[in-house]
């Protein structure tokens, strides 16, 4: 079938609430929008199939002050007020719109008042696809993005993409991109993250972008054994037992998530949600119902039963490392490339930190509506221009092989090798340079066949470029750790275990064929005005 | 996974077709949805929740079913009431609630906030 070619003034890649938002906000500032997500805006992405918490802070000076300080430290200070300030200004508004103008239906409080603390994924983002038709924008479901397009002077201009049930490829050019592609969780299966494979970062670092907190990359989610379903608040009411029945000393949701990980390596940990009162089970059950799917199903009582259970990794979906942003617009450093929600660092908000269970989704929302109306801003300062562009085509790994094409169902092997590398416990969570060095080379190696030879025919395309960011993600990650040569936020070295104050900065990475990392400069971030 | 999809309740709306994020089904010759791809499922309950007439069964496992297994028992899983359990929790379809009134997610922001419960 003949391409499908298309123009509009932004095009957003990604279909979770960063993109959504980004949508809405760019068409209400003038643009005519284009979104084109790998699954189906509404449904797709790591917020619609859970329910999210939300750092939604009413403007109180106090209130304020707390929420900033809840993960200061636990992010090792590498967050920022400024950010951290907008941030919370915007997520009360979005929030407060959610509820005027999305309708969303809040509960109640006993004062009469709407709670607006936390959204119901399904609810939450199948209001957002309205939202997003209403405000005029279009929706290409199923059309993952494969590449970038850029001009003759390297700015970015559209992308490229295929609709896989159309069998069809398609091109958009346009006057801003924003990347709203989710992290990378690796295909580990964690609830609604498989479509997260790092898409965006890969194209990002293909147009020249700069990545930042690439260390902050190893959240892992406890799960029922054999499940999809996490919920790592929900844990924090449990007890974890050996299979002897003897409690596992040290063990917990919050902070000994290692004690848990380094007993999977040799034996089966076992939980209880026994720390739970009445009360407390019965908000479980209201706050994300398909927690308890896994347990009804196979005819388990979480608060009673003893279950084995696993630690699904969530890679950047929960760690903070993305694309780097240059301002408030969620510009990067190329132009005409915006990016927003988990596809960007959270480092500006949560240090090194999960963003996890309020900060993430205040992210999303937030940084989707920068970047919607800076990219919506961009195309209008480009005018006719923009679409007269000539353009071409960024994609390397995966799409257009530098050597002779390989066997095209490679990615499989890629996929296990790469997953092999960054999935076990003891060479991702429990980080140590004697382990981190090794998997780094066999995956330098992975890369070097994949730049060589890896390709996908019609719609295994998208699985090969799947293979490719993936595997480009899982090098920035390990560079970043070993070059971070201390503990700080979830970046945690047994070779390195204490905080060192000489490392107080971030750390940028980038490179593709070549890894480089590099302790941002004080200059530009905006870890100047935060306090060690 | 998703493990039966039940022709006899099913209205060939496509629905399930066009919400799957990872792109597990494929329209059957008589307009039910196929299974086509069920090691792409991410398990997520997405196709589930959407369909109006709940023809669909995700069993709770990332892997499929073992034979013989229950879960993907059409007869058994009836018996047990286990279709359109979780649109019922959610409070999709006529005449119910959004779960989303009920929902106590901010409860855990707070929890969280002080550091554990
Ligand atoms: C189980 C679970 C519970 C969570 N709970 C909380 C919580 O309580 N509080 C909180 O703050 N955060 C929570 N999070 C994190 C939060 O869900 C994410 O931070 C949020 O979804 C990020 O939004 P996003 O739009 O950036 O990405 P996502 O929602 O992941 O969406 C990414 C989108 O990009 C699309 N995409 C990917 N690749 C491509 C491509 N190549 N081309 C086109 N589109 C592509 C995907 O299809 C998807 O639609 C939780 C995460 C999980 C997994
Ligand atoms: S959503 Fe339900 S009714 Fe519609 S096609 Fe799918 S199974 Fe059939
Ligand atoms: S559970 Fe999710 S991934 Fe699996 S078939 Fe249903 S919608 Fe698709």
């Amino acid at each position: 079938m003949s391409e499908l070619d298309l123009t509009a003034d932004v095009v957003v890649a990604g279909g979770g609430p960063a993109a959504a938002w980004a949508a809405v906000k760019a068409a209400e500032a003038g643009a005519d929008v284009l979104v084109v997500d790998k699954g189906h805006l509404g449904t797709s992405g790591a917020t619609a199939a859970a329910g999210t918490g939300v750092w939604y802070v009413a403007p109180d000076a106090d209130a304020r002050a707390a929420a900033k300080a809840s993960r200061e430290t636990l992010g090792g200070h590498l967050a920022d007020h400024a950010w951290m300030d907008r941030v919370l200004d915007q997520t009360y508004a979005n929030m407060n719109e959610l509820a005027e103008v999305g309708r969303y239906p809040f509960p109640v409080g006993a004062d009469g008042a709407q709670i607006r603390r936390g959204l119901q994924g399904p609810e939450y983002m199948r209001r957002m696809r309205t939202r997003v038709k209403r405000a005029g924008a279009r929706i290409l479901d199923h059309s993952p993005v494969t590449e970038l397009l850029v001009d003759a002077e390297g700015a970015v201009a559209g992308l490229a993409g295929y609709r896989r049930q159309h069998d069809q490829s398609y091109r958009v050019r346009a006057g801003a991109v924003v990347l709203a592609t989710g992290g990378c969780a690796f295909l580990s299966k964690a609830l609604g993250c498989n479509v997260n494979t790092g898409d965006g970062a890969l194209f990002a670092a293909e147009a020249g972008a700069d990545l930042s907190g690439m260390e902050f990359s190893n959240a892992y989610a406890i799960a029922p054994e054999f499940t999809s379903v996490t919920k790592t608040a929900f844990y924090s009411f449990a007890t974890f037992y050996r299979g002897d029945g003897s409690v596992l000393e040290g063990a917990g949701s919050q902070r000994g998530r290692s004690v848990i990980a380094r007993t999977l390596l040799s034996e089966k940990v076992y939980a209880r949600l026994d720390q739970a009162t009445p009360e407390d089970m019965l908000a479980m059950r209201l706050a994300q119902p398909n927690f308890f799917l896994p347990f009804d199903r196979q005819g388990i009582d979480p608060f009673r039963d003893l279950f084995a259970v696993t630690m699904l990794a969530e890679g950047t979906v929960r760690g903070t490392g993305g694309i780097r942003l240059t301002g408030f617009d969620c510009a990067t450093s190329v132009p005409g490339l915006y990016a927003a929600g988990d596809a960007a660092t959270r480092e500006p908000i949560c240090g090194g930190f999960t963003g996890g269970g309020s900060h993430n989704s205040a992210w999303a929302m937030s940084s989707g509506t920068w970047a919607g109306q800076g990219a919506a801003r961009h195309a209008r300062s480009l005018g006719s221009r923009a679409l007269a562009r000539t353009t071409h085509g960024l994609g390397g790994a995966g799409l257009r092989p530098a050597g002779t094409p390989g066997d095209p169902s490679a990615f499989n092997d890629v996929i296990k090798a790469v997953q092999n590398e960054v999935i076990p416990y003891d060479k991702n969570l429990l980080r140590h340079g004697d382990r981190l060095a090794p998997a780094l080379s066999v995956l330098d190696e992975v890369w070097r066949d994949v730049r060589a030879s890896l390709h996908g025919e019609n719609g295994d395309v998208v699985r090969a470029r799947s293979a490719a960011a993936m595997t480009a993600h899982a090098r920035w990650m390990y560079n970043a750790a070993l070059a971070r040569t201390e503990t700080r936020g979830m970046h945690k070295r047994q070779d390195f275990p204490d905080l060192d104050p000489a490392q107080h900065h971030r750390l940028l990475t980038g490179g593709l064929d070549e890894v480089w990392t590099a302790p941002e400069p004080a200059a530009r971030g905006g870890l100047a005005a935060v306090a060690s | 996974m998703i493990e039966v999809v039940r022709a006899g309740a099913c209205v060939a709306c496509d629905i399930c077709i066009k919400v799957c994020p990872t792109d597990v089904f494929e329209r059957g010759a008589d307009g039910v949805p196929v299974i086509a791809r069920q090691p792409d499922c991410q398990t997520c309950f997405m196709c589930e929740a959407n369909c109006p007439t709940d023809a669909l069964y995700v069993a709770p496992l990332s892997g499929p079913a073992p034979a013989g297994s229950p879960q993907a028992d059409q007869a058994a899983l009836e018996e047990a009431g286990a279709f359109g359990a979780y649109r019922e929790l959610i409070g999709w379809g006529g005449g119910r609630t959004p779960g989303s009134r009920l929902d106590r997610n901010h409860v855990f922001t707070a929890m969280l906030e002080r550091g554990g419960p």
